[in-house]
């Protein structure tokens, strides 16, 4: 178990290595210079050639890496372009927002899922199972910007009972845990659960009619345990692949929110990167990236790690 | 006196008109069609037959094990209570403390992500009212009663870490866990090395004698039969069609079919022969004939046997047997 903790925990590096090796080439896979964004395109010759210096991009790529990547490791992002600002300082308001609407999101989409899904595999074949099933279906093909705009319809233009846009009230961009708070986060979170809603119903619908297949359910009767002990034994056995797509899907929604984070004028690293992309504002794009993927990695690992402690197959 | 020798005769189990049918949407499938037989406590009952007769079924559908799609009727007590009409809660109360099953893969039968030891605590704490520490111990004892080396550690070991031999042992202690009056084993050693088969089954065989039970034993082999069976009883198309003493059947089988199965099977007097092979396919359990549902496989098919499904008739002179055919003792002539 120790050595399968440790090999697990050394593979993050390369990964990690790997993640920046990609962002950082990201911004040279991009057509166009990367400077013109910054610089008018009727700049003088020697202010292009002197800022390229001063940004470093004169040097070869593999040195252009190494520097960027030391300054990457001791915290330093680089500086907005576009707004002047630390990237670590933009993505401290950022990541917080989105972290609130994408665990948010998560724990919604994973409780109605696993319960959908879970009535849909115990009475698999039934009218319960269809419907469930049916949600589902509909929960991961309804496009959740879409479903946004007809929420904030509903609710907020028609109904006029909750908030249409922002965190809070006037604009604030900093969570506070209030009630008028706690109203904004209503419509964004419903909007962000249905697509893990709909794919963890699928998991657990099909990893509990799976599990119910298995000889050992039998036997668990066969000793004469009660059903809600069977059930128990049958959720430990459907946990770790349930984890493991509700690991990813949070990932998803980490970075995956732009759309919803657009519609409802969320302060978060969706609305980041938005902004960035339009700007052409590359520390910023980079920076969030990095840190995204970073977390998305962790959160595998982390995924992994409770698996193999209630799995011990996994561990090899 | 009377009282006594009645209680002493009371079968630990009766079966009576026992029939399971699946019924889906675009087939019904009978897979037991009329089963009697009784078990007296210590005995031990060898159910053999080919495959898809319905031995499996009969054995699940003695502690109504049965998927959802399964009906169920006649009339199944094990040790004297209704087993067909019983709650859900007192069925579950039955399961396992008085009447255990080893299954036939070990492998596939033991929950995957618990200790094979916690599964037998487990058993003990849900059928008696005893601390952890004392069901840990019971365990232990259980593991080293059925020869499992190194026990204390076997015990939090998980399934997958076990050998084949050792997994069916450890299934067997959980069977035993509660002391059953009744153990069903459905073929427990097919999928077993054979060197390892052996020592399954003797080891099953002295632990039967050991604690009294009454034994239930599925298999496909004329010889383990033969090795451990008290009573024998033939299966054909989900009906027994000859049960009798394990001797009696052996060297005078009555019905076709077991005699077709005894002399499809190497045994010393038939050693240097041919095997047999019963000739023609089983029955489409889906369809069965009107008759006798062997009929269309058999040597001595008599228009008669196509009219009605014989009947058990209790051979005349000998004890406690019974065999399904009208050539048997019966009013028909042998042609
Ligand atoms: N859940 C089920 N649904 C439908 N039919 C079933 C089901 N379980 C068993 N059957 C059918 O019942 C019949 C008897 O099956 P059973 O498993 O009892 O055979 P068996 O004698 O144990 O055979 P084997 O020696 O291969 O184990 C078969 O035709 C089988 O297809
Ligand atoms: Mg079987």
């Amino acid at each position: 178990m120790l050595t399968y903790l440790i090999r697990r925990i050394l593979y993050v590096i390369p990964i990690c290595l790997g993640v920046t090796v990609l962002v950082f080439g990201l911004v040279h896979l991009a057509p166009g210079d990367p400077l013109s964004a910054v610089v008018p395109p009727d700049a003088p010759e020697e202010m292009v050639q002197e800022l390229r210096v001063a940004y470093g991009f004169d040097k070869p790529l593999p040195i252009q890496y190494a520097t960027w990547l030391g300054r990457v490791l001791t915290g330093d992002l680089g500086v907005s372009v576009a707004r002047g600002r630390e990237v670590t300082s933009e993505l401290a308001l950022a990541v917080p927002n989105t972290l609130i609407l994408a665990v948010g999101g998560t724990l919604l989409g994973f409780t109605l899922g696993a319960f959908f899904g879970g009535v849909a595999g115990y009475f698999q074949g039934r009218w319960i199972d269809k419907l469930a099933t049916g949600i589902a279906i509909t929960g991961v093909s309804v496009p959740h910007y879409w479903l946004g705009l007809v929420l904030v319809i509903i609710f907020s233009v028609e109904m006029n009972v909750l908030p249409a846009i922002g965190m809070g009230p006037n604009g604030s961009s900093t969570w506070v845990w209030d009630t008028e708070h706690m109203k904004h986060l209503v419509l964004p979170i419903i909007t962000l659960s249905v697509i893990p809603m709909g794919i963890i119903t699928r998991t657990v619908r099909a990893t509990v009619a799976e599990i119910l297949n298995q000889e050992f359910v039998q036997a668990l009767h066969a000793k004469g345990l009660l059903n809600h002990q069977v059930l128990m034994h049958v959720v430990t056995n459907a946990a770790p692949t349930t984890l493991a797509v509700m690991g990813i899907q949070l990932g998803y929604l980490l970075g995956g929110s732009i759309l919803v984070e657009t519609v409802f004028q969320w302060p978060g690293t969706g609305s980041l990167l938005n902004s960035a992309i339009f700007e052409r504002d590359i520390p910023l794009l980079q920076g969030t990236i990095l840190v995204l993927a970073m977390f998305f990695v962790f959160l595998n690992l982390l995924v992994d790690l409770v698996q193999s402690a209630i799995d011990p197959r996994m561990v090899r | 006196m009377s009282e006594l020798r009645t209680s002493a005769n009371q079968p630990i189990v009766d079966v009576r008109n026992l029939e399971v049918t699946f019924v889906s949407r675009d087939s019904t499938v009978n897979a037991v069609n009329g089963v009697n037989f009784t078990l007296q406590p210590g005995e031990v009952l060898c159910i053999l037959g080919e495959s898809g007769s319905g031995k499996s079924v009969t054995l699940r559908a003695l502690m109504r094990l049965l998927p959802r799609q399964a009906q169920i009727s006649g009339c199944v007590t094990v040790g004297g209570k209704d087993v067909l009409s019983l709650t859900e809660r007192k069925l579950a109360d039955l399961r396992g403390s008085e009447i255990a099953m080893i299954f036939q893969e070990p492998a596939v039968s033991f929950d995957p992500i618990y200790t094979v030891g916690r599964q037998i605590t487990e058993s003990i704490r849900r059928h008696e009212n005893v601390s952890g520490a004392e069901a840990q111990q019971r365990a232990l004892d259980l593991f080293e009663r059925v020869q499992i080396p190194s026990p204390e550690r076997r015990l939090r070991a998980f399934s997958h870490e076990l050998s084949g031999g050792m997994r069916q042992r450890a299934m067997i202690a959980l069977a035993l866990a509660c002391q059953p009056s009744v153990l069903l084993a459905d073929e427990p050693t097919t999928a077993l090395d054979a060197t390892v088969q052996i020592q399954i089954l003797l080891l099953l065989r002295e632990l039967q004698r050991e604690l009294g039970m009454a034994v239930i034993f599925v298999t496909h082999d004329v010889g383990v039969a033969v090795e451990i069976a008290d009573r024998i009883a033939v299966m054909y198309a989900g009906r027994f069609v000859e049960i009798g003493p394990t001797k009696k059947i052996i060297n005078s089988p009555q019905h076709p079919y077991t005699k077709g199965l005894l002399s499809s099977t190497v045994n010393s007097s038939s050693r240097g022969k041919r095997l047999k092979a019963i000739p023609g396919s089983p029955p489409d359990m889906t369809q069965l004939p009107i008759g006798c549902a062997f009929g269309p496989r058999c040597d001595h098919v008599h228009p008669a046997c196509r009219a009605q499904v014989p009947a058990e008739t209790q051979l005349a002179g000998v004890d406690d047997y019974m065999v399904r055919c009208l050539l048997a003792d019966g009013p028909l002539e042998l042609t």
